[in-house]
């Protein structure tokens, strides 16, 4: 997907005066959260559970290539095919070459952050191959022409006068009647709509939230069932991943599937988890006959020898997003690129590059919300300050920036300078800020003064104080 | 620490923070009239300027470091530093020790001052034992909970142990008081908007409790607060809990020039 | 761009599959793991441990049945009891006629069905096989269930095709009440047990917590996005 990361001041702008957006954005912000901690107060062991679960990943971190190779082996074993693809257009050539290997015209699809990462449902329809977001969310958004605002509810931006426009609008030529006002209009308009598709549909393309070494097998965790209709009624199921979602056994992803719904929604598990393993069985009355997996590495590799491996943790539940005041603030469109929120500043520059997406981890509070939260420990402020340090590193923060930074240092540094200097700010703000005790408008701090008033300062420093203090 | 030391022997050294030295000495001196109250011997050197907290979030390593160096050699000789502000404190508290973690020299001389550097409030309450002030203040107040005292350093149930202990004063909870007020030291100049919603957000959550008086424990949510509290005109005073634990709430609010107003409960 | 089988046996077996775990190892700084440790972690997979099971599913039998009731039901599903094979399928005849619908479905051809009388009830008309679109009524019966989230444990084999979990509106489950259990290790366990020459998985299991739903209109719940909408557990006591 094409990033539009470097417009995020302009896109955030933009998002902070959308009505309809902030109406949905309010909503959102305290239903998740709210859920996630009555879920967590639920289960007296989720902080253990969540230790165990960084060490689980961490442990297969370590040994990441041994455990796909075992993975591979038994995906092989079971009668399945694995593609290792190094790059996007890799993945997206193998899912068009099986795609035509079985003359396939249309395609179902449940949610997968990687099909938004490789650009995958463009390509395809280049080719003449129908791509059917079936998740409601993604359904939505596809609708709309535009890409998922979050990873796990991807149309949380909409309202539902807004979807039940673009039904009303989108469903009319295929005979959807008048513009529906419910929201149990809207889905089981959405299902009725979805229903032949998912039946008629040649090849399934699904995600993963686990590849179990143990056993060859792909789990997947939905709350809707259509990615179970995607994989079990077409004739081909294709898997699509990145390397670093393996864990070894099953039991090691029980765990951590204890702490995903939870941190996500705040349900107890998600209604339905299923693991798949290879294509039918011989004597299977449904099931695809042919069963492939994309391991995707699109950088992954990389990261695991850098400063931000422990970003491959992430188990994609949006915990970080969720708690986020600067995504509740802007929604997930001001991102610029698949991964909103703290995850997607430090993600993102990852994948598409500092220079583009230097903006995601500078825009951050560090206020410490999302790593609170995150089920794998993740150290997101940690790891958007390592950016920023690379950022200042290579020379790419504003000029202006950078002699303001210096020349605040070289003060701090030479305390004698520095107390002459504060005297003379502190008279200065004291003399503007005389009559009300505040300063309104100041030239050269406009982005404060925009927004609120400048407090004008006591008068006297603290240390002129104190020494006159000491001296009585 | 509290069983090592008697009472008025234990040297404290006052880490007073830049803002507060520009800003609102009262705090430094609110600060001192606590801790001197609770039988320390306060001392603020006067070669300290700032933590470094600024050039650290903007990446500037070589100065993070530097500026370190610096405070860790100024308050290298104190038994305890203590600090009115969760932000400054968790500075030094976890990231200097990060700053240096392949540096023998000064990795274990970080770790030393990290080891004895304290929030203001928890140091009262969790170091030294104190669960009551001395001071009255008449009216209704609530109570932001600052990012870094609350996840660094878990700095929560201490202020309101000791806000509770005042005759007169009436906490009212600030619901999602855990919540940024988008501050955040430079975030807030080069992302102003984002910045403004979020403490206009804060700010309708405080009109929205009744209280009269916002408090809490760091200044650079407090210039942040007051400021906008200010600009909207909502006619509720701003200032830091020291201020008040330590019966020094009569002068001007953040942001004012005159007394405080009249307290309507 | 070559798009043809050479670049699919590249990705497969040579170049992509060399690429990226030579990549991962440069990245880990080493070669291929010693074959001591690697003998160490395969075995680790051959005998899987469990880690850190919840207390919340411990207790008797009857209280894991209680718990699995009262959690399904958290989630929507309706659960009925019932005290013996006898009385199921009066049970199933009973949920058809409140919920108005008609008295055909299609039940797994499963042969642990086959112990519930159901010529009693010649009014059901059962076919046995997988789901088509047109049907409005599946019955399965279930491997096991997990007290603990109220989460039903279904595998795919000749005799449960998947898709009765998921094409028709209603899914009616005949759950016995020796099959609950705790929480979902016992799961792999059993089916561990259960296979042979170290290939036990199944095609598919599903972990089925509730009917089908979505939040994904303004967060307000709505049930039956695509799977069923209604699932209802009958548990036999007998």
């Amino acid at each position: 997907m094409q990033s539009t990361s470097h417009d995020f001041i302009a896109r955030a702008q933009k998002g902070l005066v959308d009505e309809d957006l902030q109406d949905a954005l309010g909503r959102f912000r305290t239903g998740f959260s709210v859920k996630r901690s009555e879920a967590v107060a639920r289960l007296p062991e989720f902080e253990a559970l969540r230790d165990k679960a960084v060490e689980i990943k961490n442990h297969t971190l370590e040994h990441l290539d041994f455990y796909l190779e075992r993975f591979a082996s038994k995906v092989e074993e079971s009668g399945g095919v694995v593609h290792w693809c190094v790059t996007p257009e890799d993945a997206r050539q193998t899912v068009l070459d099986i795609c035509r290997a079985h003359d396939a015209k249309t395609v179902t699809k449940s949610k997968s952050m990687i099909g938004e990462e490789i650009a995958l449902n463009p390509f395809l329809e280049s080719n003449d191959i129908e791509p059917i977001e079936t998740d409601l969310g993604e359904y939505i958004v596809q609708l709309a022409g535009e890409y998922p605002s979050h990873i796990i509810a991807p149309a949380v931006h909409k309202t539902k006068d807004q979807v039940a426009d673009l039904f009303y609008e989108r469903h009319k030529d295929q005979g959807g009647g008048k513009r529906l006002e419910e929201v149990d209009e809207l889905v089981d308009q959405a299902r009725a709509m979805l229903r032949h598709r998912f039946i008629d549909a040649d090849v399934g393309i699904t995600g993963a939230n686990f590849l179990v070494a143990e056993t060859g097998t792909t789990a997947i965790v939905t709350n809707e069932g259509n990615g179970d209709l995607t994989q079990i009624l077409p004739r081909v199921h294709i898997v699509l991943a990145t390397l670093e979602k393996a864990v070894p056994t099953l039991d090691d992803m029980s765990t951590i599937l204890r702490v995903l719904a939870r941190s996500a929604t705040g349900q107890e598990f998600s209604t339905y988890t299923t693991l798949s393993t290879g294509p039918k069985r011989p004597g299977d009355l449904d099931g695809p006959e042919a069963f492939h997996v994309i391991l995707l590495d699109n950088g992954r590799s990389r990261m695991l020898g850098s400063e931000f491996r422990e970003v491959l943790r992430c188990i994609k539940c949006g915990a970080c997003m969720n708690h986020c005041p600067v995504y509740g603030s802007i929604g997930g469109h001001a991102y610029g690129w698949v991964y909103p929120g703290p995850v997607g500043a430090v993600l993102t520059p990852n994948l598409v590059g500092l220079e583009e997406a230097h903006h995601l981890p500078n825009a951050s509070t560090f206020c410490g919300r999302c790593e609170d939260v995150c089920p794998m420990r993740i150290p997101l402020p940690g790891l958007m300050r390592r950016w920023r340090e690379q950022e200042f590193d290579a020379g790419l923060q504003a000029p202006r920036y950078r002699l303001g930074l210096a020349l605040w240092a070289w003060l701090v540094r030479h305390p004698t300078s520095y107390r002459l200097s504060s005297a003379v700010l502190i008279r200065a703000l004291r003399l503007l800020g005389a009559r009300r005790g505040r300063i309104a408008r100041l030239p050269f701090a406009r982005g404060w003064t925009m927004g609120r008033d400048m407090p004008a300062p006591e008068g006297g420093s603290f240390h002129a104080k104190w020494r006159r203090r000491s001296r009585a | 620490m509290s069983e090592k030391h008697e009472r008025g022997t234990l040297r404290v050294g006052l880490f007073v923070t830049c803002l507060v030295d520009l800003f609102r000495p009262s705090v430094g001196f609110a600060a001192a009239k606590l801790l001197e109250g609770a039988g320390c011997i306060v001392e603020a050197p006067r070669a300290q300027t700032c933590c470094g907290q600024p050039a650290h979030n903007s990446g500037d390593s070589r100065n993070s470091r530097a500026i370190a160096r610096q405070v860790i050699e100024t308050f290298a000789k104190f038994d305890a530093v203590v600090v009115p502000s969760g932000s400054c404190a968790g500075m030094i508290k976890q990231h200097y020790p990060s700053l240096f973690t392949d540096d023998p020299a000064w990795g274990p001389r970080a770790e030393a001052l990290a080891t004895k550097t304290f929030e203001l409030l928890s140091f009262l309450t969790d170091e030294l034992g104190v669960e009551a002030v001395a001071a009255e203040f008449d009216g209704s107040v609530t109570y932001h909970d600052s990012c870094a005292g609350l996840r660094e350093l878990g700095v929560q149930a201490q202020p309101r142990r000791l806000l509770a202990s005042i005759p007169g004063l009436e906490l009212k909870e600030l619901p999602g008081a855990n919540i940024c007020c988008g501050f955040g030291g430079t975030f807030c100049i080069k992302y102003p908007e984002i910045s403004t919603r979020m403490v206009s957000d804060k700010v309708a959550d405080i009109a929205d409790t009744g209280a009269t008086t916002l408090l809490a424990g760091d200044l650079g949510c407090l210039l942040n607060i007051a400021g906008r509290l200010t600009r909207e005109g909502r006619g509720i005073e701003t200032r830091h809990v020291a201020e008040v634990l330590a019966g020094m709430a009569d002068g001007p609010a953040i942001g004012e020039t005159t007394g405080p107003a009249r307290r309507a409960r | 761009m070559s798009g043809n089988t050479t670049e699919n046996e590249a990705n497969g077996s040579g170049n992509g599959r060399e690429r990226v775990l030579g990549a991962l190892r440069s990245s880990l700084g080493r070669e291929e793991l010693p074959a001591a440790v690697r003998a160490e972690l395969t075995a680790r997979l051959s005998s899987p441990k469990s880690n850190l099971i919840p207390a919340r599913g411990d207790g008797s039998p009857a209280d894991q049945v209680a718990l699995f009731t009262e959690m399904a039901e958290a989630v929507q599903a309706s659960v009925v009891r019932v005290p013996d094979d006898a009385d199921v399928p009066n049970a199933v005849t009973l949920y058809l006629a409140q919920n108005n619908l008609p008295s055909d479905m299609v039940m797994a051809p499963d042969a642990e069905l086959n112990r519930y009388p159901w010529a009693t009830r010649p009014m059901l008309n059962m076919r046995r096989g997988h789901a088509v679109d047109t049907d409005q009524v599946s019955v399965t019966g279930a491997d096991m269930a997990f007290a603990e989230t109220g989460t039903l444990m279904l595998t795919s084999d000749a005799t449960r095709p998947s898709t009765l979990n998921f094409l028709p509106e209603n899914h009616i489950v005949v759950l016995r009440a020796e099959q609950i259990t705790g929480a979902y290790e016992e799961g792999w366990r059993r089916l561990r047990a259960n296979g042979e020459d170290g290939a036990f998985m199944p095609r598919t299991v599903n972990l089925i917590t509730g009917p089908s739903r979505t939040g994904d209109i303004e967060q307000r719940l709505q049930l039956g996005a695509h799977g069923p909408r209604r699932l209802h557990i009958i548990i036999v006591e007998q």
